[in-house]
């Protein structure tokens, strides 16, 4: 068990102290971007396309310019004379910001209208009038790929059919050849749907161009406001936008999960406007916006699973199909454009690996962004993780079990596993044994051999995963060619207070408190004494912001480096005040001491105040660090998740009954707001598991485009979330931290389709994909037992 | 777009405003009075980030019209923490880390204090099921139940105390 170093009220880590951040949002002071109101400032409103695939014919905007108020309607044409019709993706694929010629997907931005506000500019977008040709439109991916398929991007050059890129990793000769070789083989097509990321607070912009200084100052809902800048200043640099002249502020953001990640052309417009009209443009998109043009998993993932007939993992093969809608827009580092995916070999040790990945333009916005999911480590784990509770159905043997005999072992880390990564630690049999222990398996077991025999419908499902997180090592991980590195500094006052700035950007994660807590821990300067700041371009340094998992390993392991490189300059100090050699002194949370001699000791205040004003000779003045932290491997937290549920068989009803989730995510900052990131997170779990999942009719038209017909969890579908952990620190991590959020929105799907699929497997029902909702359940039932 | 002249009391202040017919209360709130704790997270009435309280009850101020406040007596998360003590549920919901973004919070809060007042001792589902028309994507709930049950208690002793 990790135990805490400092005192309470130092507060460094370990303890659970209370959020610094809180009571502005307790208080409804928070600033969010919608919240931003600046002198003149417009509103602009998107017009939409009705269709998912069509041509434009005309887009007469008359009757909107009639209208007192509106100011301008900016359609793709207009953008078209700056060049600024398309813009790129983050993976180098090709984005329109307002069509010229095609929509392609429903919902689609067609033109903008600005005007003096809101309901005005909403006034203008009804009144202009946009003729379309509707076409075909190609929805389901397979199908793109057939070959009468019409070719969705002839924009492109050299582009030939709709197939967007084929990725492999691992051994396909050897793994096709332990496969036929093995005695049971276990086969599914796995598919994860698309769905929405749900942040309550939508995306959003004001961007202000001021004429004469020449700046474009930009409040904006992004996790990552750094790389963002230098995007726009990539592709707006020729109209003389460049870096320096663009300041993006982060303000307060309510929640991000991903989807706060890429630039939407709503933004671009917003800024062009901006910068055309000499005003400031606010666009802020309402919920079906969001919801429609939000996001992915869309995975169709062809599984094997090899194994000896007493169950021995031999090898595992994964084909998967990914629509990626009418462009690639995935946030992932360019040398993966899978990102993780091939982290699908799961928790256990097995010689033979091999997973592929084609991915297709189909006419659905764009997709394959990652949700609140390091980069398709959630799709990875869905397969191997139904495919290893599929093996232990098929041969007969106790899931648990067979996960045991099959982890890969505490003593083989670090462990290259055979799709290239290198786990650095890890025990997962203790933290399985622990989620079974804490859950009562045995007995659910019995309890559950009782109402079989009863002829009930109870199912318990395991999920034990391997997530990767804290992109990442800039020999691996880039954004258009920016490294993924992130970033501290730190600034001692006089008086031994701090300002801390960070190139992430929190979403609610708690930022403020956890990193106060780092350098609380390393310093010995109370939490409360230290002010966070974070997402302002113009302020914080360089770095690549906040998703996958990845401030505390990447910011939080710079925040310890930084304040280390200051302690080191410190105890110059100290030796100089109190007249010993450097060799001397020595350290302990807060203080610097005499060898030998405790008594003779100046703490870090008295010490940053003489680095002001009484230093050694020749010594810089100042008490300040900066580091950027290029990690030199990702971080690997697991986890043990168990669900028990209940089916009725007449209504298909799912109970869940209980949920037990045992993370490792290493040493803990703080353990209060690791809890809340866990519970949350297993709520975004349950969501696509038994509730969410984007539907699209064969036109196209998606047909749950609110939240009144898109159904989030709401307390009461919620289960009572039982938590605990485990603690196997990273070797290489600074702090032996390793990442936490994401974790329970991978490991908590597959525990609770294996469940429900458990429940249900008396009746020969053996695969169901998520999400697993009372009617599919329904369906099941009826045709297995029609099958009967 | 027709005009109408509006008062109500906002926090125990009087405020008078010409509206237009269509403008939506939320919208007056943030925009006219400039109090921005008060949020927008869909066009459904579905997510409850708007929760504010109209002469005591708990109301999604989305789907409600400006004009059709006129002569209300409306509280907001800004006016709850009276002479600067917070409520307890503020309290509660920051010592039980009922929120993260924060951007459910006001409603939440809002929507929880009709729910307590109403219902002053809830059990854990009267609670879920009384939250239910908010949404909260960060927290998974858990906490922000435990934050209401805190509430209740302190609540519940506080009016022991003044009887
Ligand atoms: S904004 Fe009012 S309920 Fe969502
Ligand atoms: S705290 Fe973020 S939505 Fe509830």
């Amino acid at each position: 068990m990790f135990s805490c170093k400092t005192s309470p009220e130092v507060g460094g880590m370990g303890h659970s102290v209370k959020r610094k951040e809180d009571a502005r949002f307790l208080h409804g002071k928070g600033k969010y971007t919608d919240d931003v109101k600046l002198p003149g400032m417009l509103s602009m409103v998107m017009v939409r396309s009705p269709y998912a695939y069509a041509k434009i014919k005309s887009i007469d905007k008359e009757k909107a310019l009639a209208i007192p108020g509106v100011l301008a309607v900016i359609t793709g044409e207009d953008l078209a004379q700056y060049n600024l019709h398309w813009m790129p993706t983050l993976l180098s694929d090709s984005q329109m910001v307002l069509p010229t010629d095609t929509v392609m997907h429903q919902s689609q931005e067609v033109c903008a209208v600005i005007a003096t506000d809101r309901y005005i500019a909403v006034d203008g977008a009804e009144a202009v009038d946009v003729q379309y040709e509707p076409m075909k439109a190609i929805v389901n991916p397979y199908k793109a790929l057939e070959e009468d398929a019409p070719l969705l991007r002839p924009d492109k050059e050299g582009q030939k059919d709709n197939h967007i890129y084929h990725w492999e990793r691992g051994e396909r000769e050897k793994t096709d050849a332990a496969i036929a070789a093995a005695d049971v083989v276990v086969k599914e097509r796995i598919h994860l749907p698309r769905i929405h990321v749900a942040s309550i607070e939508t995306c959003g912009i004001v961007a202000s161009y001021d004429k004469d200084t020449e700046k474009m100052l930009i409040y904006l809902t992004s996790q990552a406001p750094h790389a963002i800048r230098t995007i726009l200043a990539l592709v707006a640099g020729h109209v003389g936008l460049s870096e320096e002249k663009i300041r993006i502020i982060a303000p307060d953001i309510g929640g991000g999960f991903g989807g706060k990640v890429p630039v939407y052309p709503g933004y671009v417009v917003a800024i062009a406007a901006s910068f055309l009209i000499g005003k400031p443009v606010k666009w802020i998109e309402d919920r079906s916006e969001n919801l429609i043009n939000g996001f992915a998993r869309d995975y169709h993932m062809d599984c094997e699973l090899a194994a000896t007939k007493d169950g021995k993992i031999q090898a595992f093969k994964v084909s998967t199909l990914a629509d990626h809608g009418y462009t690639d827009s995935s946030a992932n580092p360019s040398k993966y454009p899978t990102g993780m995916f091939s982290i699908c070999t799961g928790s256990y040790d097995y010689e033979h690996a091999f997973a592929e990945l084609d991915a297709v333009y189909t006419n659905k916005a764009p997709g394959g962004v990652a949700y609140r999911c390091s980069f398709r480590v959630t799709e990875a784990v869905h397969a191997i993780e139904r495919m290893v509770d599929k093996l232990a159905a098929e041969i007969g043997k106790d899931p648990a079990q067979l996960r045991f005999e099959n982890f890969i072992k505490k003593e083989q880390f670090p462990y290259a596993s055979p799709l290239g990564w290198s786990y650095d630690s890890g025990d997962y049999k203790a933290t399985l044994e622990k989620a079974m222990e804490m859950i009562g398996y045995d007995d659910y077991k019995k309890e559950q051999a009782e109402k079989r025999a009863q002829g009930k419908l109870m199912g318990i499902g395991i999920c034990t995963f391997t997530e990767v997180v804290g992109a990442g090592p800039s020999k691996d991980f880039d954004i258009l060619g920016i490294a993924m590195f992130d970033s501290a500094e730190i600034r001692v006052h006089p008086t031994g207070k701090a300002l801390a700035r960070f190139g992430t950007k929190s979403q609610g994660q708690g930022h403020e408190t956890t990193y106060a807590q780092i350098l609380a821990e390393e310093l010995g300067i109370p939490y409360t004494d230290i002010e966070i700041d974070e997402g302002d371009t113009d302020t914080a340094p360089y770095g690549l912001g906040t998703y996958a998992s990845r401030s505390t390993p990447t910011a939080g392991a710079a925040a310890a480096i930084a304040a280390r490189k200051l302690k080191d300059k410190g105890k110059k100090i100290a030796a100089h005040l109190l007249e010993v050699s450097e060799d001397d002194i020595e350290w302990e949370v807060g203080k610097y001491f005499v060898k030998g001699a405790p008594e003779k000791s100046k703490t870090i205040q008295e010490v940053a105040f003489a680095a002001y004003t009484n230093i050694p000779p020749g010594m810089e003045p100042g008490f300040e660090a900066t580091h950027y932290y290029d990690p030199p491997n990702l971080t690997f937290p697991n986890g043990a998740y168990i669900c028990v549920v209940e089916v009725e068989e007449e209504t298909g009803a799912i109970d869940v009954k209980r949920f037990v989730a045992i993370d490792d995510c290493g040493n803990i900052i703080n353990p209060m707001i690791v809890e809340g990131q866990v519970h949350g997170g297993l709520t975004q779990g349950i969501a696509p598991a038994m509730y969410e999942g984007i539907v699209y009719d064969d036109e196209g038209n998606v047909l749950n485009g609110t939240l009144m017909d898109y159904l989030v969890p709401t307390a009461v579908e919620s289960p009572h979330w039982e938590t605990g952990h485990t603690i196997t620190p990273s070797p290489h991590h600074p702090l032996g931290a390793k990442g936490v959020a994401e974790s329970p929105t991978v490991g908590a799907p597959p525990a609770i389709a294996n469940a429900i699929i458990d429940a249900l497997y008396p009746l020969g029902i053996k695969h169901l994909d998520i999400p697993i909702t009372p009617d599919k359940v329904w369906e099941a039932i009826q045709e297995s037992k029609a099958k009967a | 777009m027709a005009k109408h002249n509006i008062t109500m009391t906002i926090n125990g202040e009087s405020v008078s405003a010409e509206v237009d017919s269509r403008l939506l209360l939320v919208h007056f709130i943030r925009e006219n009075l400039d109090m921005t704790g008060t949020h927008i997270g869909c066009d459904t009435s579905s997510c409850g980030a708007c929760t504010i309280l109209i002469d005591g009850k708990s109301v999604k101020s989305c789907t409600y019209l400006a004009v059709r406040a006129d002569g209300a007596n409306i509280t907001t998360i800004e006016g709850i923490a009276a002479d600067g003590t917070n409520h307890p549920l503020q309290k509660a919901f920051h010592d039980q880390h009922g929120l993260h973004c924060g951007f459910c919070t006001p409603g939440m809060i809002m929507r929880s204090i009709d729910l307590l007042e109403t219902n002053p001792n809830p059990t854990e589902e009267e609670i879920r099921w009384g939250i239910s028309g908010n949404l909260c994507r960060c927290t998974g709930y858990n906490n922000i139940v435990k934050s209401v049950q805190q509430a209740a208690e302190e609540m519940s002793k506080e009016k022991e105390a003044t009887v």
